[in-house]
């Protein structure tokens, strides 16, 4: 059954959220929402809990203790693939490509298995998904052939396959060249007008700056800052995170 | 339009073989042509069954023999204990197996690689001490048979058996052939390159996983139930023989695991091979022939013989194209 959430309430609620390994508390209380539409910026030094705290939103790590509320359904427990259908779609910091497959094919294991709804034949959709990313001369084309630049918009390409609701891109700029960040950023954006939430990390500040209505630092599992990017970027103890005291 | 045309196709074969197989039994005199067909037929069966899981699913199942062995124990004790006829033994058999498949399948969820195919053949010993223990059907020292008279058309067991492995491979074959073509082909094909990417992206990579292994599972014991009435004598050892799954992975791999046609030339191949040599060198020799053929194949052509005819396959077996 889906419970449709208010028209004001947040897409996503992190509620209270912890998650240890071992005797490592890699995040110690989070609590957060998203809005609707938002373009959201998750920073914080490396080992900070960033990918812990978007492993926990998507499925592929449980918290011990905490909420995770979409949609104003609790998806605390749900696995992955349940979470991709209710619209939640991710890429990876290391890119997670299907090898055996076509960039074509990689679209379609969303298309098959977690959009819902779409009247048109699926490779048509997923054309225009690659031709949107300027990958359609890269259709047929096995994944190993593909540049780093071109392999990164093929995971947000697949992650858009899933039609979500939110988008979780992690690092999806990491190693790439200034305007090659610039042509990643300026997809993300234009995402962002469709009413896709995104949630980007990033450690290129500049991407975030221009990116974001919204900054979270995140430092040794715990929020130190949130707000507007310049507030975020102005804060003492974000610098002190980065550059040390 | 075109996938419509390759079903009729295919099913045209299908029809084809089946009426050149029974006019065969109904035709030749000596039964030994259908002795050997036998075998081959049944390692057609073993290898398509065992690509379901270790070659869409990329799970590498060691413990071929386990089900095997299951089916044939399944046979054995059925007819001991009720004298059921040949299908009803073959149907127990492949129930059985796809529950082993599905407890199989729950082990995929904490051990991949190497881990999962050790932790098969553990299984195998496992269940073949069992019924090394188990006095009904024999214990360790086997069991003899007395097949029931022949049905008719046919007029020799072997040959009907013969036909009965032949409807077991051409079920294996066209179970395959529907998993590759549907999305559960896509789902596994995706989960073997990169699980998590898989859960990420919509797949319900358990479900598959679990699909797959009951299926697989399902196929290799119903194939293994009547090597019983074949061989009208069942033991523990040469049922759960280690050779069954050396066999089917050797078969499958040489072939090819990306289309359900690798592991059908895989077997023809080296199934028509072993029974050559059985007759005129030894059948030890067999063992030989088999691991120098894996060892070219996987240096020469990592992706079987369908690797080597249509490159094409060679990107969806997982190399470069």
């Amino acid at each position: 059954m889906t419970v449709t959430a208010a028209p004001d309430a947040p897409l996503l609620q992190v509620g209270t959220l912890t998650k240890t390994f071992g005797g490592f508390t890699a995040l110690d209380n989070i609590s957060v929402d998203i809005r609707k539409g938002e373009r959201f910026g998750l920073i914080g030094p490396n080992g900070s809990g960033k990918t812990t705290l978007i492993n926990c939103i998507s499925g592929a790590l449980r918290p011990q203790v905490g909420s995770v509320v979409f949609c104003g359904e609790d998806i605390t427990q749900l696995p992955p693939h349940l979470r991709a259908r209710r619209g939640i779609a991710r890429s990876f910091q290391i890119p997670r490509p299907f090898k055996s497959m076509t960039v074509l094919e990689n679209l379609m294991v969303g298309l098959d298995f977690a959009a819902v709804g779409s009247s048109l034949p699926e490779e048509d959709v997923a054309m225009s998904i690659l031709t949107r990313m300027g990958l359609a001369s890269k259709a047929g084309a096995s994944t190993d052939t593909l540049s780093q630049v071109e392999l990164r918009k093929m995971e947000l390409a697949r992650a858009l396959a899933v039609r979500p609701k939110l988008l979780i891109s992690d690092e999806a700029m990491a190693g790439l060249s200034s305007s090659e960040v610039d042509e990643v950023l300026d997809l993300l954006i234009s995402l962002g007008e469709e009413d896709i939430t995104i949630i980007m990390i990033e450690h290129i500040m500049q991407a975030v700056m221009r990116f974001s209505e919204r900054v979270m630092c995140l430092d040794a599992g715990r929020i130190i800052a949130i707000g507007a990017p310049a507030e975020v970027m102005a804060n003492k103890r974000v610098q002190e995170a980065y550059l040390g005291t | 339009m075109n996938k419509h045309r390759h079903s009729i196709a295919f099913w045209a074969g299908v029809a084809i073989f089946l009426v050149a197989v029974l006019s065969m039994t109904q035709i030749v005199r000596n039964e030994y042509p259908f002795f050997a067909g036998y075998v081959i037929l049944q390692f057609i069966a073993l290898a398509v069954a065992w690509s379901i899981l270790g070659g869409y699913a990329g799970y590498v199942n060691f413990g071929t023999n386990a089900f095997f062995g299951v089916g044939v124990y399944t046979a054995v004790g059925l007819f001991k204990a009720t004298g059921a006829p040949l299908v009803v033994q073959i149907a127990a058999a492949a129930v059985i197996g796809m529950l082993l498949g599905f407890a199989v399948g729950l082990l995929t969820l904490r051990m991949r690689g190497i881990f999962f195919s050790i932790a098969t053949i553990a299984l195998a010993i496992i269940i073949e001490t069992f019924v090394m223990n188990w006095r009904f059907v024999g214990g360790a020292a086997g069991i003899q048979l007395q097949r029931p008279p022949v049905m008719a058309p046919f007029d020799s067991y072997v040959k009907m058996l013969f036909f009965v492995q032949a409807l077991l491979a051409v079920t294996a074959v066209a179970i395959a052939r529907y998993i590759q073509n549907s999305r559960i082909g896509r789902g596994l094909q995706a989960l073997r390159d990169d699980e998590l990417a898989a859960e990420c992206t919509g797949v319900p990579t358990l479900k598959l996983k679990l699909v797959a292994c009951m299926i697989s599972g399902a196929l290799i014991s119903a194939a293994g139930a009547p090597a019983a009435m074949y061989l009208q004598y069942a033991d523990p050892s040469s049922a759960f023989n280690l050779s069954y799954s050396v066999s089917a992975l050797a078969m499958a791999l040489i072939g090819g695991t990306a289309h359900w046609i690798g592991p059908v030339l895989g077997a023809i191949l080296l199934g028509s091979t072993q029974q050559l040599l059985a007759v005129t060198i030894s059948s030890e020799v067999n063992v030989l022939v088999l691991g120098i053929m894996l060892v070219l194949f996987v240096v020469g052509a990592p992706k079987g013989i369908i690797g080597l005819l249509r490159p094409r396959y060679r990107l969806r077996a997982g190399g470069k194209p």
